[in-house]
């Protein structure tokens, strides 16, 4: 199936019907922008209640984060495609199965998915944060929220942010699964083309296209470790930090 | 309409069995093929310093696109039976993660190592095979065990070129009832079985984990 690969004709044809794949594209980032913005507050949620002092907080977290990380995210979405709507039907009293829509089942399909690990990445960041901070907050008349929000979150940034952006690149590479339901996002559109007119160029335009939106990530992510691993140095401020000491 | 009969489960049993073959082969090959691309990107310098270019690009390349884009082009392109296929299209796809996994645990040993090695008379195969690798796996079990249950989990997306693994058994079996309690069962002994399985991998990890701490 190899030998198409280099026939300019095949390339043209391919080249012309970029409409479905620039709509896939484009279905595919709306996904990720919904998938990323629950799994950023479901996952900062649940990473908050592991590391409270109240236990059916942290047993939830623990359930919830066990569940969803030991489980195929395929298997998942097939769950919502097939089951969903008549559990949706059953639990509604709806009198036909509630549809959902394939942007819903992606965006809740990875959103939950990776709310899970990304649960586990705040709770590591924030058990980074020295305890005395929590205490020194609590002392100062902050609730136990307003630390959290106010104190111990922002601290978690430098900690968290390479993980974190590296789980938005596992979320962008795993919209995909919305092809195996037939979800009109980028790889099913890619994989349409190929059936219908048997050109690999199909694959490679894809690609192309989920490279584009992921190499800027994977580059991020390395340039965001490579400065946490820096050591922070103090802020010269004008006036009021001494002059550093001159060279003789 | 009963659908836990006995030929039902063990056909999706031979699923889960086909899961776990796929997902064990396609572990050493790419723990193998993951090794060499490892020690290309980290040595190869120099003259040969387009090999480490070529790897550098190999990675990028499947860490930047979707395992099921792999998995589709594979099944396109190779022919072959499906366990073939399967094999092959992880291979090359988490080949490229093992091998970021490998190297990092590389850079963890210390340069000493080298030196000493290399001071005790060791050419470089040798003292990769008999001191550097042995001591570069025991830091990386961790890391390579959970990508472990990254393959078996991301082996159910063969579902979507008919591979009869455990997932796609499933979905056959639930093609023969309409009944919502079956359909829900089904998915509680699927989710179940794939849980069981990576959850006990990851307790080993742990464990081997606390052991390390502690030692």
């Amino acid at each position: 199936m190899l030998e198409g690969l280099f026939d300019p004709r095949r390339w043209e044809i391919t080249l012309s019907s970029m409409e479905g794949f620039w709509e896939g594209f484009a279905f595919t980032l709306q996904v990720v922008i919904a998938g990323l913005a629950l799994s950023l507050v479901l996952g900062t949620v649940l990473g908050v209640f592991s590391t409270t002092r109240s236990r059916i907080l942290r047993g939830i977290s623990r359930v919830y984060v066990e569940f969803f990380q030991n489980t195929p995210l395929p298997v998942q979405v097939f769950f919502y495609y097939m089951a969903g709507p008549r559990v949706l039907q059953a639990i509604l009293g709806a009198p036909s199965p509630v549809r959902l829509s394939s942007f819903a089942i992606g965006a809740l399909g990875v959103g939950l998915y990776h709310a899970a690990y990304i649960s586990e990445v705040i709770r590591t960041g924030i058990e980074a944060v020295p305890r005395g901070q929590m205490e020194a907050a609590l002392s100062q008349g902050f609730t136990r929220v307003q630390a959290y929000i106010y104190i111990i979150l922002p601290q978690t940034f430098k900690v968290i942010l390479p993980p974190l952006c590296n789980q938005a690149l596992n979320l962008v590479k795993n919209t995909s699964v919305l092809a195996l339901i037939a979800g009109g996002d980028l790889m099913y559109n890619a994989d349409n083309f190929v059936s219908t007119y048997g050109y690999l160029q199909g694959y490679i335009m894809a690609c192309v296209l989920y490279f584009i939106i992921c190499f800027p990530l994977a580059l991020l992510v390395q340039w965001l470790e490579k400065r946490s691993k820096k050591r922070p140095r103090a802020k010269t401020i004008p006036g009021i930090t001494p002059e550093p000491a001159k060279e003789a | 309409m009963e659908i836990f009969t006995p030929a039902n489960v063990s056909f999706i049993m031979q699923g889960f069995l086909k899961t776990i073959e796929i997902s064990i082969l396609a572990i050493i090959f790419s723990v193998i093929l993951g090794t060499v691309l490892a020690l290309v990107k980290q040595y190869c310098t120099g003259k040969l310093s387009i090999f480490k270019w070529l790897v550098s690009a190999y990675i990028e390349l499947f860490r930047c696109t979707p395992n099921l884009l792999w998995i589709l082009f594979i099944y396109f392109t190779v022919k072959g039976n499906d366990i073939f296929i399967s094999v092959l299209a992880f291979t090359i796809f988490t080949s490229a993660v093992m091998a970021e996994i490998i190297r990092g645990g590389l850079n963890s040993i210390p340069k000493s190592q080298f030196e000493a090695a290399q001071s005790q008379g060791f050419g470089f195969f040798a003292s990769m095979r008999l001191i550097i690798l042995p001591q570069t796996f025991k830091t990386i079990i961790p890391a390579l065990f959970s990508q472990c249950t990254t393959v078996i989990k991301d082996s159910s997306y063969l579902a979507g070129i008919n591979v009869a693994e455990f997932m796609f058994s499933a979905k056959v079996v639930m093609g023969y009832t309409s009944d919502l309690s079956q359909v829900l069962l089904l998915y509680g002994f699927v989710f179940a079985l794939y849980f069981v399985l990576n959850f006990g991998i990851s307790l080993i990890v742990r464990a081997y984990q606390r052991r390390v701490v502690a030692a």
